[in-house]
Parts: structure tokens; sequence; C-alpha cells
């Protein structure tokens, strides 16, 4: 008997030892993106980038580090094929990035299935740390209640009191302007009207020329990409920037450079990054600007962030799996160019600062890429949607 | 004033966008229809040709430092001339073949020039500034009409007004027509069909290229642009009647009404309506509106 028992306590300091090491003797990270898509440029290959700069940074500390990458295609059936090969056979132990919302969700439910990590860049939707939140998930960058709400409260603050929203007829940009309205109208201003376009519309003239008959000084554009560039461009044309202020409720600066100074001149607007805020953004964007050929965007920065959080956490625990891992990245604060004393939450929200931001005139812009006056910094407690209101069941 | 609870001048004003849209459909059935009506090829590669030519008036301005005015003749030329080469080295091959040869060659050309300027300028696309001459507008009372919108309506009934004068009054036109009815009898005349065949498909091709450089200060310019629009095209070239001239461009300017109006009635539908229009006269006019009935 006392020899079974101590060849079970053998058995199971052995199995302690295994799993306090790092699987394969190589920790996998998959950059899961969409490389050809409406959203590679604000993530895609410029995420790859900064998940090699992360790697390459962090050193030789844990001995090997490999990197893959794949394309999603948008497609959530792709997307979970391409995360459930990783996890499964080709050992990747981090899926990061991972834009559009429908894939991400699915994804994250795939990490939760087999106790992998997934940390979320490039996707927005506020639901990943809320009823849908994940105790294998970490929302790193910005979500849509984020940027939405902020931009909001800033409006409303310079005045903004008739709301008109432009919304995207499906479920992103319903809930942004839900988020919004809440807001707005908890600050005392009143939405007096809302045109609903169905998504890929090429011409919002029909839509936006409903605000000022509707008697709007803020016009929000509660939709994201080309349509927002398409909104924003015929605003202009349409001269309806003279009679209301324009508020993005997600842009990226990729969406600003593609749609140029003239168009978005004025624009107000929330970024979780901003390259040209301080010297360390400033030199960290620089080197990224030199392999990419563009200024990072906010989704871009944040994989470059998360990834080092990441690879610290491992040097700290000396394992890669996902449980230690992740209590090591919540008790640790993110202090780095990307953010100071970033909190990760128990809901898997990364709570930092946002800053709000205003799109300069082509007179005030030196160049390109130069393209944001920060007016405001929105500290992080009061941007991300308190605990109180979560409806996650992790911090119930 | 209301007109079915909707203000008078909301309604104006979408008609009025309705038929600047309109203009753009107009512009792009009309090429379609003419290179149905000689090749019998439905044009798939169309839209992607339409986005050559908002990039084509964006690359000039970049590295030519080519004003909008002179990209309006150019990059048509540029396009029409691309298109000339396309028929006469790939497209040529195929038209003893079913149509659906054509469509699929077409729709793969289609695809292969999106992914080359996906992969070579991004998916979110490039700034193109409105031309200082166009900026501005004129106050109409019940709208603000912007020059350029105001611009692209003339433009295009300018040149579909010129296209169908060239293709029904002169000689011409009359060979093209004739050779469309009868080929191998108008080649017995002594007219160069294959000639005329690689000089309509340039044409059809040029004036999507037209149309993309109308939509570059308008619209946001990407690669995926046409495709967006290509499919609504081809409804409206389905209504008119395939191979009809006039048939394409009346019910360009027609359906960007119908949809103008949609859009205040019922905007969800907006993207629809002209998909039911299509089921409706495909059941009653098998042939399309304009069309010559079987």
């Amino acid at each position: 008997m006392k020899i079974f028992v101590s060849a079970l306590a053998l058995l199971a300091a052995g199995a302690t030892a295994a799993s306090a090491e790092i699987s394969n003797n190589s920790v996998k990270i998959g950059v899961l993106t969409d490389q050809s898509g409406v959203f590679s440029s604000l993530a895609g290959t410029g995420s790859v980038v900064a998940a090699e700069m992360a790697i390459a940074d962090f050193g030789d500390r844990l001995g090997k580090i490999e990197l893959v990458s794949a394309d999603h295609q948008n497609k959530a059936d792709i997307g979970t094929q391409i995360a459930r090969r990783w996890y499964d056979v080709e050992g990747v132990d981090l899926i990061v990035d991972v834009p559009n919302s429908s894939v991400v969700l699915a994804v994250q439910e795939l990490a939760r299935e087999k106790d992998r990590l997934l940390i979320v860049s490039g996707a927005g939707t506020a639901s990943l740390t809320n009823e849908n939140c994940s105790p294998n998930g970490i929302h790193w960058t910005w979500d849509t209640y984020a940027v939405a709400v902020s931009t909001g409260k800033a409006m409303v603050a310079q005045g903004g009191d008739k709301w008109f929203f432009l919304t995207a007829d499906y479920a992103f940009g319903h809930t942004m302007q839900a988020d919004v309205t809440a807001v707005v109208e908890g600050a005392g201003a009143s939405v007096v009207g809302t045109a609903i376009a169905p998504l890929n519309t090429a011409d919002f003239s029909t839509y936006l020329l409903q605000a000022p008959s509707a008697g709007a000084n803020v016009i929000a554009l509660a939709n994201g990409g080309t349509d927002t560039i398409n909104s924003l461009k015929q605003a202009q044309e349409f001269g309806l920037t003279m009679q209301a202020k324009l508020a993005g409720l997600a842009i990226f600066l990729t969406d600003v450079h593609s749609m140029g100074l003239d168009s978005a001149q004025g624009l107000y607007l929330t970024t979780g990054f901003y390259w040209d805020r301080t010297d360390e953004s400033r030199a960290w964007s620089q080197r990224f600007f030199e392999k990419h050929g563009a200024m990072p965007t906010m989704s871009q920065a944040g994989v470059y962030s998360a990834v080092t959080h990441y690879l610290n956490a491992i040097a700290e625990t000396g394992t890669d799996a996902a449980g230690p891992v992740i209590a090591q990245m919540k008790a640790t604060p993110v202090n780095d160019f990307f953010t100071e004393n970033g909190v990760i939450r128990d809901d898997g929200r990364m709570v930092h600062d946002m800053y709000l931001a205003q799109v300069k005139t082509p007179a005030e812009s030196t160049g390109p890429w130069d393209y944001y006056n920060i007016l405001a910094t929105v500290p992080g407690d009061e941007a991300f949607r308190p605990l109180a209101d979560s409806a996650c069941p992790l911090v119930k | 004033m209301l007109i079915f609870g909707i203000p008078l001048q909301l309604l104006s004003t979408q008609i009025l966008l309705g038929l600047i849209n309109g203009a753009f459909y107009a512009i792009l059935s009309l090429g379609l229809a003419i290179i149905f009506g000689l090749l019998n090829i439905v044009n798939f590669a169309h839209g992607a040709f339409y986005m050559m030519g908002a990039f084509g008036a964006l690359l000039m301005l970049d590295h030519f430092a080519m004003n909008y005015w002179l990209a309006l003749l150019v990059v048509p030329l540029t396009i029409g001339l691309l298109g000339c080469v396309i028929e006469r080295l790939i497209l040529r091959r195929i038209y003893d073949l079913d149509h659906l040869y054509g469509m699929i060659l077409t729709f793969g050309m289609g695809l292969v020039i999106v992914g080359l300027f996906r992969n070579q300028y991004g998916a979110t696309g490039l700034p193109y500034s409105m031309p200082a001459a166009l900026q501005g507008g004129y106050n109409l009372g019940f709208m603000f009409l912007p020059a350029s919108r105001a611009f692209v309506i003339l433009a295009s009934v300018a040149v579909c007004l010129v296209t169908w004068l060239v293709i029904e009054k002169t000689r011409l036109g009359s060979w093209l027509r004739a050779a469309t009815e009868k080929p191998e009898l108008t080649e017995a005349f002594g007219i160069n069909v294959p000639l005329l065949i690689t000089l309509t498909y340039g044409f059809g091709v040029a004036l999507a290229g037209f149309a993309g450089v109308l939509a570059a200060p308008i619209y946001s310019v990407n690669p995926m642009m046409g495709s967006d629009l290509i499919i609504v095209v081809f409804a409206v070239v389905v209504i008119g009647g395939m191979g009809s001239i006039s048939g394409a461009i009346l019910t360009g300017f027609m359906l960007g009404l119908v949809e103008g109006v949609t859009k205040v009635f019922w905007p969800q539908a907006s993207t629809t309506v002209i998909f039911v229009i299509m089921a409706i006269v495909l059941l009653i006019r098998p042939a399309g509106l304009f069309g010559k009935q079987a």
C-alpha cells in the first residue's frame, strides 16, 4: 500500500512538473486575421508584423517561440476550422487579433473548449466580455462600447444635443446605436432621427439628407469600413458638415488615410492608440512603419502589446498552460508604449485609457499619417462598460 | 405638403438623388448591353473595369498630376485599349462555345483584376479629392445639389445620348447593328466584323472606365467598388432587355429612381427592390421591358 501511495505521489509530482513546463518545448502563437477583406488594412498583415516584432523584441528568454498566421476570410466556419487545427494539431498556445465579430465569437468558444488562450485585438464586439465572456479570452484594444460611448459623451459635453444616427443594418450598427443612445440621453441630449442603411450601401446621401430636416447638430455614423468612408465623403459633398458635427463610432487610422483629410477633417472619434502620442509610441510606430509601410492602427499596436504581455507572463510562471498564464497576465498591470497601467479584469476586458480625437484639417496636418488631434484622455474606468452593468457570468 | 405621409421636399430630393445613381446604372448597363448585343458575352468583368476607371483617375493624379478633366478622357481611352487587347487575346477564343464559358471567363478575369488591385492597394482603398470646379453646389430650394452630382448627371446623359445617336443614326452604327443581327452576311458585304467586335468590346469597357472616373470623387475608391455595383447593373440589363441599347439607358435611370423612392418609404428594401422588379419582369416579359419578344 505504501509503495502504491508513493508511486501515486511520484506520478502526481511528475504530472505537475510536466504542466509547469512549456509544451512541445516551444511557445506557438497564431495570428488569425483578415488578410484580404475589409479588415485587412486595419489588422491583416500589419498584425502579423506587430506579432513578429513582439517576438523579436522579447529575445530568447523562453527558448523557441514560433509564429503562424492565417487568413480567416471573414468566414466564421473557416476561422474556427483554422483555430481548431492550430489548437488540436499544431500545438498553438495563443491565438491573437481575429478581426470580425462573427469569427471571433466562434473562436472564443473554441478556446474555452480547448482550454487555450485567445487575445482579441482587431474585433470590436463588446459582447466578448459581456454576455459571451470567457475565462480563456482577453479583449485587448477596443470595443464597440468604449469607442462609441466615449465619443458620445464628449460630443454632448461640446453642445451636441440633437443626435441623428446613420446606422448600418446589422448587429454591429444596432448595438452601437443602442449603447450611444443610452449614454447621450443620459447626458441630456435627444435623438431626433435615425436612418437605417443596408450594409455595403454605395450612396448614403438619401439617408444623410434626412439629418438637417430633423434639426440634428450631431450626425453619428454607427457603421464601419467602406460604409463609413462613403458616408463621410458624401456628408462633406452635400455640405452637411457645415450644419452638424460628425461623430465616427468605429474609425481606424487606416480609414482616415483611405478617405483623405479633405473628407475626414473635423471628424470626432475615439481610439485606443495613436502613434503620435508619446515618445515611446512614436519610436515603436516608426519601427513598425519601416517594416510595414504604414503607421499602426490601434489593433496592430494592440497585437504587439498583447503578445509581449503574454510572453512576459510565460517567463514569470514558467509554463504555457492557459490557466496560470491568464492568472499571471491578470495579476500584472500592462505598462508599455501602448498604454499605461492597463488592467485585465475578470471578465477578460483589458481596461486602459482611450483617447478622444478630432481629425486634423489638411492645413494642420504636416504630412501623411499626421491625422489626429488628441483632445482628451478618457480614463479606462469611464471608457469601458462598468462591471456593475456587465452580463458576464464570470463576474456575477 | 405631404405625399403618402412623406414631405414633398424629402421626396423630390430622393427623386433627384435616384436619378443621379441611375446615371451610373445607365452608363454601366449601356456598356454591358452593347457588348452583349454584338459579342453575345455577358461581361462579368465589367465591375472590375469600372473599378479600374476610378483607380486610373487616382493614379493619373498621383503619378502624372493629371487633373480630373483630362483623366475623364485619358482613362476611358486607356481602359478601352486594354479591352481591345483582352478581346483579341482572350475572348476571341471562346466565341464558338456556349454563353456559359464567356460568363465564367469574364467572371474569372474580374476576380483576378480585383485581386491584383487589392494586393497592391489594400482593401480600404485610397482617397481622391474633389476637383475644385466641382466643389460647392446649387441651392434648389428643396435641397442642396452638389456640383459634382449635377456634373455626373449631365455627363452621363450626354454620353448615353451620343452613344445612342452613333448606334442608331450613323453608318458605323448601322454596320454594328447589321453585324449584331447577321454577322456572316455583313462580312459578305466587305465589312470587317472581327475589327468591329474588338472595337465594340473596347468601347463597352471604356464606358465602364468612364463611369469609374465619374465615381472617383463621390464614392470610396476601393478594389471592391465594382463588385458591389455590378450585380445591380446586371439586373438593370435584364429588366431592360439583354442587348437593347435604349432599354439599358432608360431602365438605368428608371431603376435609380425606383431605388431612391424606396429608400424613403422602406430603406431596408432598397437593395432588394430592383431584384423584385427583375423577377416580376422576367415572369411577365421574359425578354425584358425593351427587348424583342422571341
